[in-house]
């Protein structure tokens, strides 16, 4: 059996890349990307704990799914967002979406 | 007696009459129902003063104080109240007869004088309301009632002074007029403060009464900067009267006053209002002798200097009413030496009684003399002497009036100056014999400076007018007045004042010093003949000596630079080095400060306006930063 | 129903009725009908009062109680004594003369006034502590908007000021209520009850400061007055007359009636410091309104003063003092309101308030340059005009103070009775008399008929109240002997 240790540091892994991609790329698609990497590394977490930890438990499976569940719809909203930033100032640079006026 | 409320109530209803109505009415209707109104109000003191004098007042041979009407207006405390009545003695009988009788002969000019000007009808309302005012004044049964009236009195001599309103001279004599004497009514204001805080009382008869009793009780001990107390008192009291009688260094209104026209001149700056010093002083005898004697001695003091100060004044002037105001001055400064030097009580209280006599004659003479002066200003429409000259022959009545008027404050016998300065003389010379001095030779320049005056109107270089503006004799109903006047100046030495008015209210005898007299009538004869050398028939003379005095003169016709001094302690103290740094440091400082606040906060808001810059990458970046630190420090623990 | 509350009621109602219409007729029909009412109300009122007061030896009356809010012991508590209704009296003239000159104003403008009237007459009214908070930021608010909008000038940057100054005012005076409340015991906020309550001397010592400065800001306190000058400056007239007239005085009444009157010992305490403010006020005031050009500035320090004087008198505790800081109340209302009427009246037809730019206007404008005349009269204090009364009382009611240190700063307060003579004959020789200096000025009109209403109704107050001091004085020195019962 793969060590525990191994998912973990995947999901380190997973999480600090997308940290940095969030915080160091500049188009909007790619920061989703990175957020939903993110997210990922917490719900490989919660699966690997309640996996080897409390196997006879499903606590941490469901709540893996309520996350992915929230991250599509965050992902739907996002989407949205950036579809409008883009047909208003014609690309999604985070640049240039640091006024919150109308 | 109650119908003396009627005395001083008429000319209010003349006031609102006038004022409120009289836009509507026809100038003469206005000045026929003033002149009516005081006519009424005249025969009413005359009534009043035969009854007080020879029927009421007197009780077992002393002068009683009646009060017939008195109404509490505003309380205070429990002891302190104003109260509005009327007080009859014989110094306030004595005023409503003067003041009645110049404000009659002014209203019956006025018709003749003022005809035609705008204004017209305001100008009756202003004078009846000066008269109320100047009426409830000397009728104060206590002294704020007197504060209240010497208030209205100033006022109304403001608008009257401030008549010609569209003459920016006229305008800034009254606002002078104003604020002078207001600053002299703050002294009495506190005055009366600190006399009332002391003797819970502002009654007249309560001050007065029993030798001041009152007050030299409450106030004994308390002294301030080794002063006493009730000597304080006093003097701020005093500080008012020389404001409104124009005493050294308060003068400097009154000349200026002279913007207002000449009746109202003859009426407030002359005979009534000028004199509300001295009958303050006269009011409150009894306390200033028995409780401040030193302020009654500082008065006699400021008195003479004034008096020889004015008189020299009135020497060097051209303006004709000029010349007259410094000869009120120096006349009013005369009645204050003769309350200065007095004494209390029958002889003693020559004084006292010399210097209501003078201030009896005087009133007559000198309205006489400004209604005159009055008379060949709207002959001439100049008020310089050099426009005049060779006037005898054009106005005669003017000329024989002013001539009598002349003679009688020059202290010839037997014009009716001649008795009071006599007395005033006399009191003068068992007191002091210094102010004696200064009296005397003040009674020569008097002399000199009114017939150089009378000459240089009547008679003077043979002066010719052409014929559009040949001077002409004033019409009857200013004549008039003139007339009666000159017969008052002649008539009013005989009356046997000192049976009538004095100190401690009983009659006593006096008789004429002939020593006294024949000094006073030398040194006004030789006046006058000096006058008559050097101003009869015109000439170089004059001029070649004022030439010799040099600086003196230069500094005596401007009037000892005592108008620059005002105009610097406004101009330059008040507006630039007190007012002007106030309101500088009101706005920089004060609101300064408060936009001050009003600045950190935004400063603060800008400071810290960076972190919300927007930009979530940062903002991520920071949240990071932060989460890192906190697991740190949790590891660290 | 109370007749009280209808004070609050009718302004309302007007409030209510001017959304309802669109035209100018019935805006003024409303606004004169509505205004007149709260005249006879506060008429009624007087009356009333008079009669309950010679059968009842009650300290308010008319007091009704109404329970607002239960957990926090918020009550709708009015009643009044004399110096209340004087004070809706005022008010309510006030109001009256406002509404006739600002003849041509729009709609909102007179929905905001109705609503200002709200919190004054509310405020008057009130013996509840929160609810007359309440009515308070009721008066406050308003305020901003009448003059950023239809101010001129300055506009926003004084109506900024103004609000925020007097807002954080307020915020004392939210921490001295607070403090009051729960320091005797946080069971009532009616000043009845508070009344009988004692406030531990220790808080007081900070309570009182607090209330104090609270109100005190409102009442021109110095150095807290330079809301005044931008904020009169920039306000249209009749806002100016009801905030100088009326909105100052509820600093004066505030402080008289929370701080003095539920704190006497700390008032005996600490006044000296209050008063040493004051007594610059008064001074400082006149002696800055000598050298201003503006006529609203020479007004509105002109109000610094005299409303200092009114704090000043209070701070003497004692009866006559307190009697002339409430008739100082009165007459400064008046006079200053009549004062804006004018200056106002003035502005609408020169476009300036620069006293250098105008000249001679006793010949173009006769009517209102007479009602000026008198207005300045009474502002220093001429006999027969409201202004002297209420100086004198104050002056012999503060020099009978004990204490040298109250004496002396009576006369330095004194002093000032010279340099108002100085600023207003100052602003009325240059303003009125002289010849005319510009000639555009010759073809004015004179006062119009609404703006004579509005004029000729100050003055016959302010005479009546000149001639006839004693009705005055009595009703108040009367209503104050129970709070100086409890100052003893």
């Amino acid at each position: 059996m793969i060590p525990m240790v191994s998912y973990l540091a995947l999901s380190t892994l997973l999480f600090f890349v997308g940290i940095y991609g969030f915080i160091a790329r500049k188009n909007m698609l790619a920061m989703l990307i990175s957020i939903e990497l993110i997210l990922n590394a917490v719900e490989l977490n919660f699966s690997v704990f309640n996996r080897y930890l409390y196997p006879e438990q499903m606590e941490g499976m469901f709540f893996s799914l309520f996350g992915i569940a929230v991250s599509a719809a965050e992902t739907a909203v996002a989407i949205a967002i950036i579809i409008n930033v883009y047909r208003n100032a014609q690309n999604i640079d985070i640049r240039h979406v640091d006024k919150l006026k109308g | 007696m109650e119908f003396t409320l009627l005395i001083v109530a008429l000319p209010l209803l003349l006031f609102f009459v006038l004022g409120l109505g009289g836009s509507r009415m026809q100038p003469r209707v206005a000045g026929i129902i003033g002149t009516l109104g005081m006519g009424t109000a005249a025969a009413l003191s005359y009534a009043a003063a035969i009854r007080y004098f020879f029927a009421e007042g007197k009780v077992e041979g002393v002068f009683r104080e009646i009060i017939p009407y008195s109404v509490e207006w505003l309380r205070f405390t429990d002891k302190l109240h104003i109260d509005l009545g009327i007080l009859l003695d014989p110094i306030s009988v004595m005023m409503l007869v003067v003041i009645t009788t110049v404000s009659l002969m002014v209203h019956l000019y006025s018709l003749g004088y003022m005809r035609g000007e705008r204004g017209f009808q305001r100008y009756y309302a202003l004078l009846s309301l000066f008269s109320f005012s100047m009426l409830g004044l000397v009728v104060a049964t206590n002294i704020f009632q007197m504060y209240i009236f010497w208030e209205l009195v100033g006022v109304s001599s403001y608008s009257l002074i401030g008549f010609y309103y569209a003459k920016p001279s006229a305008v800034s004599a009254s606002k002078k007029a104003f604020i002078v004497t207001r600053f002299a009514d703050l002294g009495f204001l506190i005055g009366i403060l600190v006399l009332s805080y002391y003797t819970g009382t502002f009654d007249f008869a309560a001050l007065n009464g029993d030798k001041a009793q009152l007050v030299v009780s409450h106030t004994a001990g308390a002294s301030f900067m080794g002063i006493s107390i009730a000597s304080w008192a006093m003097a701020l009291i005093f500080m008012g009267g020389a404001g409104k009688s124009a005493m050294f260094p308060l003068h400097i209104w009154l000349p200026d006053a002279m913007e207002g026209p000449t009746p109202v001149s003859a009426l407030i700056h002359a005979a009534t209002m000028v004199v509300a010093g001295v009958f303050l002083v006269a009011r409150l005898f009894p306390v200033y002798y028995f409780a401040a004697p030193d302020v009654l001695t500082m008065i006699g003091y400021v008195g003479a200097f004034t008096a020889l100060f004015a008189a020299v004044i009135a020497i060097t002037q051209t303006d004709i009413k000029r010349v007259l105001a410094f000869s009120t001055i120096s006349q009013i400064a005369y009645m204050m030496v003769a309350l200065g030097v007095s004494g209390y009580g029958d002889h003693e209280g020559l004084g006292y009684m010399a210097s209501m006599f003078h201030l009896f004659t005087h009133a007559f003479f000198k309205a006489l003399l400004f209604l005159g002066a009055g008379s060949v200003i709207h002959a001439v429409h100049s008020n310089e002497m050099g426009d005049m000259g060779n006037l005898r022959k054009y106005m005669p009545i003017t000329h024989i009036t002013f001539l009598i008027a002349c003679l009688s404050i020059a202290g010839i016998p037997p014009f009716s100056g001649f008795f009071s300065k006599d007395e005033i003389l006399a009191a003068s010379l068992h007191h002091d014999k210094l102010l004696f001095f200064v009296l005397w030779v003040v009674a020569g320049l008097t002399a000199f400076y009114m017939f150089r005056l009378y000459f240089n109107i009547f008679w003077g270089k043979a002066k010719t007018y052409d014929g559009h503006h040949r001077p002409h004799e004033s019409p009857l109903v200013m004549s008039l007045p003139l007339m009666l006047l000159a017969l008052l100046s002649c008539g009013a030495g005989f009356t046997a004042f000192s049976q009538l008015v004095s100190s401690n209210g009983a009659p006593f005898h006096t008789h004429i010093e002939w020593e006294v007299a024949a000094l006073g009538v030398a040194v006004a004869l030789l006046g006058i003949a000096l006058a008559t050398k050097l101003y009869m028939r015109g000439g170089e003379l004059p001029t070649l000596i004022a030439a010799a005095m040099g600086r003196f003169y230069r500094a005596a016709l401007r009037k000892f630079y005592m108008d620059e001094l005002w105009l610097f302690v406004t101009r330059k103290v008040i507006f630039r080095f007190i007012s002007t740094p106030i309101a500088r440091f009101d706005r920089r400082v004060i609101d300064g400060s408060m936009d001050g606040v009003g600045w950190v906060a935004t400063r603060l808001a800008a400071a810290v306006k960076p972190f919300q810059n927007g930009k979530v990458q940062w903002y991520a970046f920071v949240f990071v930063l932060g989460a890192a630190a906190v697991a740190i420090w949790a590891l660290c623990l | 129903m109370n007749i009280l509350s209808f004070f609050v009621i009718v302004p309302l109602a007007m409030l209510l009725l001017l959304f309802a219409v669109r035209n100018v007729a019935q805006i003024r029909t409303i606004m004169v009908v509505g205004a007149s009412a709260l005249v006879g109300l506060a008429a009624v009122l007087a009356v009333v009062f008079l009669q309950q007061r010679a059968a009842s030896p009650e300290a308010m009356l008319l007091v009704a109680d109404t329970v607002w809010y239960p957990s926090l012991n918020i009550h709708y508590a009015v009643g009044v004594d004399g110096i209340s209704v004087l004070m809706l009296a005022l008010a309510a003239i006030i109001v009256f003369t406002g509404v006739f000159s600002s003849w041509n104003m729009p709609r909102e403008y007179f929905m905001w006034y109705c609503l200002l009237s709200i919190g004054v007459f509310g405020f008057f009214i009130s013996i509840d502590l929160f609810t007359m908070f309440l009515f308070y930021e009721v008066a406050l608010i308003p305020m901003y908007l009448l003059i950023g909008v239809w101010g001129t000038g300055r506009k926003e940057y004084s109506a900024m000021k103004l609000t925020l100054m007097l807002m954080a005012g307020s915020a004392f005076l939210l921490v001295g209520i607070l403090g009051i409340y729960f320091t005797t015991g946080g069971s009532s906020m009616n000043m009845l009850e508070l009344a009988k309550a004692h406030i531990p001397i220790l808080h007081q010592y900070w309570i009182f400061p607090a209330t104090f400065l609270g109100f005190g800001v409102l009442g021109a306190l110095f150095p807290f007055h330079t809301w005044s000058p931008d904020g009169h400056a920039s306000a249209p007239t009749a806002v100016s007359m009801l905030h100088a007239g009326v909105l100052m005085k509820l600093g004066g009444y505030g402080c008289f009636r929370v701080a003095i009157s539920l704190m006497p010992e700390a008032a005996h305490e600490l006044a000296w410091i209050f008063l040493i403010l004051t007594g610059i006020s008064v001074v400082y005031g006149a002696l800055s309104a000598v050298v201003q050009t503006d006529l609203k500035y020479i007004n509105a320090y002109s109000s610094v003063s005299h409303c200092g004087l009114v704090l000043f008198a209070i701070l003497m505790l004692n009866q006559t003092a307190m009697t002339g800081a409430v008739m100082q109340m009165l007459s400064h209302g008046l006079m200053t309101a009549l004062f804006f009427a004018l200056i106002g009246l003035i502005y609408g037809r020169t476009h300036t308030r620069d006293i250098r730019e105008m000249g001679g206007l006793m010949k173009i404008m006769p009517f209102a340059s007479v009602c000026y005349v008198i207005a300045g009269l009474a502002s220093l204090g001429l006999p027969g005009l409201s202004g002297f009364v209420a100086e004198m009382t104050v002056f012999v009611g503060a020099f009978q103070h004990s204490d040298t240190f109250h004496r002396v700063l009576t006369i330095a307060a004194t002093c000032s009775i010279v340099a108002t003579a100085v600023y207003i004959l100052r602003t009325i020789g240059k303003i009125l008399y002289g010849p005319v200096h510009n000639e555009h000025h010759l073809h004015l009109t004179d006062a119009t008929w609404y703006e004579r209403v509005s004029a000729v109704g100050l003055i016959i107050f302010i005479t009546l109240m000149g001639m006839f001091p004693s009705v005055v004085s009595d009703i108040i020195s009367q209503s104050l002997e129970p709070i100086i019962a409890r100052l003893m």
